[in-house]
C-alpha cells in the first residue's frame, strides 16, 4: 500500500464508509463476485440453458439448494439489522423480533395473496412490501410506550410476552394464517405493475439465464444493499449517535439533550420496520408459513446473529447471518464428511468415530442414522451449536466475529511488528 | 389411559365449574410460584434473570425419571419391605442433588467468568444456556415421554364440593414449605450474605462475604426448585404421561409472574404465581367466546403481565431502581 491511505484531507473522506482504497476494491470484487453467482443459465434441470458458467473453485455455491440458502441469509440479514439497531445500537434487548415479523408476514400475505377462500388482495410487491414494513412499525410504535417504560431485564420479558401472544393470534386467526400447523402458502416475488397476468420481472419460474433462486438470491441481495446502505447511514447520523448515547448510558444522554422517549420509540419503529420486511420476504421466497414459524427459537435465532456477529456493528451483523444461517448446512456437510471418513477408515476415522453415531451399539455425539437413536441429531446439534457459540462469544468476544475480523486486520496491518 | 379418561368423566361430572376452576388455579398458581421463587432467588443473590431455568425444570424432571424408573437408584439396593413411596422419595432426594451439582457446574463454568459483565450479557449467556441444555435434555428424553414413577398416581381427594388430585394437594403443601423455608433462609446468615452480594458485589467481597460460594449457593437452590417444579410439571394432571419435551417451556409462564411480583421479591413471586395460576385457571373455565379460538387462557400470564407493567413498571412489589448517571 503506498502512501498514506488514513490521511484524509476533508470530513467527507474521513467519514466515507469506505475509507481506503483497499476497502474499495475488496467491496467491489466481492459484491461482483455475489451478482455473477446467480448467473449459470437457468435452473439444470430445464433444457433450454442460454449458457453454462459457473465461477471456478466455488462453482457449486451457484447451485440451487446453496442459492436458496446465500438468500435466506440475506433475509435474515435485513431482519437481523433491525434488531442491531434496536439491541445493539440503542441497547434495548429485544426478544419479540419473530412477533413483528410475523406481523410483517402476515400483512404481505394478507396484501399480496390471490383473492380466493382466505384472506388476499393480490396486490403487487411494491404495495405489500412497504406495508409489510409499516404495519410492524406502526405496532411497534403502539408498544413502544410500554416498552419504554420498562428497562432492562423488564423489557426483555415484556418482549418475550408479545411473542407467545403473537403465536396464540396467529394460530387463531385462520381466515388469514390458514391455523395451526397448517399454514398457507405465499411465494410472490414477481414484479407487476398491478394485477395483471404477465409480471414486468418473473422471479417464480426458472428463467433463460438464472434459476429461480438464483434471481431470487439477486433481488434479496439488491434490497439487502439498501437496507445495509440505510443502517450504515442511520447509525452514523444524529439519530444514530443519540441511539448509542442511550445505550451507553440513558440518564447521561437525557441530561445532554437526547430525548430518551422520542429516540427509544424511532429506534423501536424502524427495527420492527425492517423485521417486517424480512418476514414478508422469508414467506414470499420460501412460498409457506405456519403460525409456529414466528415462535421465540427464531427471535433467539436473531440474538445469536447480533451477539455472535458482533452487537452494534453493521458489517458485524451480516457476517453473523451468515454464520448463523450457514451454520446448519456446515455442520450437516461436516457429519457426512466424517462419516464417510469413517467407513474409509484411517487417521481422520479416529478422530471421527466419538463424534459421529455410524450404528445403534455406536457411542458419539452427532447422530447421522435415519430415525431416532443416540446421539444428538443434526438438527439438535445445530441448536446446541448456536447455545455454546452465544455463550462462548460472550465470555471470550463480545464484539464477536467483528472483533476477530478486526483483531486479525491489526496483526497484519503492524506485520511484522506486535503494534 | 383409559383409567385416567375414567377419573377425568366422574370429576368433570361432580365438579361443578367454580370448585374445578379453584383447584386448577391453586396447583397452577403453586406451580408458577414455585418456579418464580427460583428465579427470583437466582436474580436476588446474582443479578442474574435466568433464562436457563425451564431448561433446568425439564432436566431436573428428567433427573426425577431416570432415578426412580430407568436406573431405580437408590430403590435396587433397599429391602423389598421398603414402601414404594419412600423409595421413590429418596431417588427424587437423589435426583435434586444432581439437579443442585449441575446447576453449581453451570454457575461455574459459564456465570462466573461473567461477573461485573453487563446484566444483559449475563442475561443472554443463560439464554444460551437455556438453549444447549435443553436439547440435551430433549435428546435423552427421546420421542416418548419418561413416566416419573410417582407414588401419587392418580387418586383423587375428595372434599364433596371440591376435589384435588393428590399431586395438587402435594404441589400447594410443597409450595408453602418451601416458600417458608426460602424465606427463612434469606434472614440466615448466608441468606443475608446473599442478599449483601445482590446489593453490591464489591462492598459484600469487603466484608469478607465469599461472593463466588454464594453465587454456587444460589444456583444449586434455583436449580433445586426448578426441578422440583419440573416433577409437578411432568405429573398428573399436566402431563400424567411423564416428562417431555415441552415441560422445559412450561417455564416461561412463570416469567409473567415474577413481573407481576417484582423480580426482587420473594412474596411477590409467590402472590404472582398465585394470581396468575389463578387468573388462568378461571380464564380458561369461563371465558369460552368463539371468537377468542383455542388456548386463550395460556396467553392471559402475558396481558395481565403487560397491563401491570402499564401501570407499574417495577412490578407490584419490585424495588424501584434508582436511576444515577
Amino acid at each position: 500500500m503506498r502512501g498514506r491511505p488514513l490521511l484524509h484531507t476533508s470530513y467527507e473522506a474521513d467519514q466515507s464508509i469506505l475509507n481506503t482504497t483497499t476497502k474499495k476494491v475488496v467491496m467491489a470484487l466481492f459484491l461482483g463476485f455475489l451478482v455473477l453467482l446467480p448467473f449459470t443459465g437457468g435452473a439444470e434441470s430445464s433444457g433450454e440453458r442460454l449458457f453454462d458458467f459457473s465461477i471456478p473453485f466455488v462453482g457449486f455455491l451457484s447451485s440451487n439448494d446453496y442459492l436458496q440458502l446465500l438468500a435466506t441469509v440475506c433475509i435474515f440479514a435485513i431482519g437481523a439489522l433491525g434488531l442491531n439497531l434496536l439491541t445493539g445500537v440503542a441497547g434495548q434487548v429485544s426478544l419479540g423480533h419473530s412477533f413483528f415479523m410475523g406481523v410483517g408476514a402476515y400483512t404481505a400475505v394478507w396484501l399480496g395473496a390471490p383473492e380466493g377462500p382466505l384472506l388476499g388482495l393480490g396486490l403487487p410487491i411494491w404495495i405489500w412490501l412497504p406495508a409489510a414494513g409499516l404495519v410492524p412499525a406502526a405496532i411497534g410504535l403502539l408498544v413502544g410506550p410500554t416498552a419504554v417504560r420498562v428497562r432492562g431485564l423488564y423489557l426483555a420479558i415484556v418482549t418475550l410476552g408479545l411473542v407467545f401472544i403473537g403465536e396464540y393470534v396467529f394460530r387463531n386467526w385462520r381466515s388469514l394464517t390458514g391455523g395451526s400447523q397448517a399454514g398457507r402458502s405465499f411465494q410472490e416475488l414477481d414484479v407487476r405493475l398491478w394485477k395483471e397476468e404477465t409480471p414486468l420481472i418473473e422471479i417464480s419460474q426458472d428463467g433463460a439465464w438464472a434459476s429461480t433462486n438464483g434471481k431470487g438470491f439477486l433481488m434479496l441481495l439488491v434490497l439487502l444493499i439498501v437496507f445495509t446502505v440505510i443502517a450504515k447511514n442511520l447509525q452514523r447520523s444524529r439519530a444514530g449517535r443519540a441511539f448509542q448515547a442511550i445505550r451507553d448510558r440513558d440518564v447521561a444522554a437525557e441530561v445532554m439533550g437526547v430525548d430518551e422517549f422520542r429516540y427509544k420509540l424511532l429506534a423501536f419503529g424502524i427495527s420492527s420496520f425492517y423485521a417486517g420486511v424480512a418476514g414478508a420476504l422469508l414467506t414470499a421466497f420460501l412460498g409457506r408459513t405456519i403460525p409456529e414459524r414466528w415462535d421465540l427459537i427464531l427471535a433467539v435465532q436473531f440474538i445469536a446473529i447480533i451477539l455472535i456477529g458482533g452487537a452494534g456493528t453493521v458489517s458485524g451483523t451480516l457476517m453473523g447471518s451468515a454464520f448463523v444461517i450457514m451454520l446448519p448446512r456446515v455442520v450437516q456437510n461436516g457429519t457426512e464428511w466424517l462419516r464417510a471418513a469413517i467407513e474409509e477408515g484411517g487417521f481422520i476415522a479416529t478422530i471421527a468415530d466419538p463424534i459421529v453415531v455410524t450404528d445403534p451399539t455406536d457411542g458419539g455425539i452427532i447422530n447421522t442414522l435415519p430415525g431416532v437413536g443416540p446421539g444428538l441429531s443434526v438438527l439438535q446439534a445445530n441448536q446446541v451449536l448456536y447455545g455454546l457459540l452465544i455463550i462462548g462469544f460472550l465470555i471470550f468476544e463480545p464484539l464477536g466475529l467483528y472483533g476477530i475480523w478486526l483483531r486479525i486486520r491489526n496483526y497484519w496491518k503492524g506485520w511484522p511488528f506486535t503494534y | 389411559m383409559n383409567e385416567l379418561i375414567l377419573i377425568l368423566a366422574q370429576t368433570g361430572t361432580r365438579e361443578t365449574p367454580l370448585a374445578a376452576a379453584i383447584s386448577e388455579g391453586l396447583s397452577l398458581g403453586a406451580i408458577y410460584a414455585l418456579l418464580a421463587m427460583g428465579f427470583v432467588i437466582i436474580f436476588k443473590a446474582t443479578q442474574v434473570l435466568n433464562f436457563a431455568h425451564g431448561a433446568l425444570a425439564g432436566l431436573g424432571a428428567f433427573l426425577v425419571a431416570s432415578f426412580a424408573t430407568l436406573i431405580n437408584f437408590p430403590g435396587r439396593y433397599l429391602p423389598e419391605s421398603v414402601p414404594q413411596w419412600l423409595s421413590w422419595t429418596l431417588s427424587a432426594l437423589c435426583a435434586l442433588i444432581a439437579a443442585a451439582l449441575v446447576g453449581m457446574i453451570l454457575e461455574r463454568v459459564f456465570i462466573r467468568p461473567m461477573i461485573g459483565e453487563e446484566l444483559f450479557a449475563v442475561a443472554i449467556v443463560t439464554l444460551g444456556i437455556d438453549i444447549a441444555l435443553r436439547n440435551v435434555t430433549n435428546d435423552f428424553i427421546g420421542t416418548d415421554p419418561r413416566p416419573l414413577g410417582d407414588p401419587w398416581g392418580l387418586n383423587i381427594l375428595d372434599l364433596g364440593w371440591i376435589t384435588f388430585a393428590h399431586t395438587e394437594v402435594a404441589q400447594i403443601l410443597v409450595s408453602i414449605v418451601l416458600v417458608s423455608a426460602v424465606a427463612l433462609f434469606f434472614r440466615t446468615k448466608t441468606g443475608i450474605a446473599m442478599r449483601a452480594t445482590a446489593f453490591d458485589q464489591e462492598a459484600a467481597r469487603a466484608q469478607g462475604i465469599n461472593v463466588g460460594r454464594i453465587f454456587s449457593i444460589s444456583w444449586a437452590i434455583g436449580a433445586v426448585m426448578a426441578a422440583v417444579a419440573g416433577i409437578f410439571v411432568s405429573v398428573y394432571p399436566r402431563r400424567a404421561a411423564g416428562v417431555d419435551p415441552s415441560t422445559a417451556f412450561f417455564a416461561f409462564k412463570a416469567l409473567p409472574a415474577i413481573i407481576l411480583g417484582g423480580l426482587d421479591s420473594v412474596g411477590g413471586a409467590v402472590i404472582g404465581g398465585f394470581a396468575i395460576g389463578i387468573a388462568e385457571a378461571f380464564v380458561g373455565e369461563f371465558v369460552r367466546f368463539d371468537f377468542l379460538g383455542s388456548g386463550f387462557a395460556g396467553i392471559v400470564p402475558y396481558l395481565l403481565m403487560l397491563i401491570v407493567l402499564i401501570v407499574r413498571p417495577y412490578g407490584l412489589f419490585g424495588t424501584e431502581e434508582i436511576r444515577r448517571v
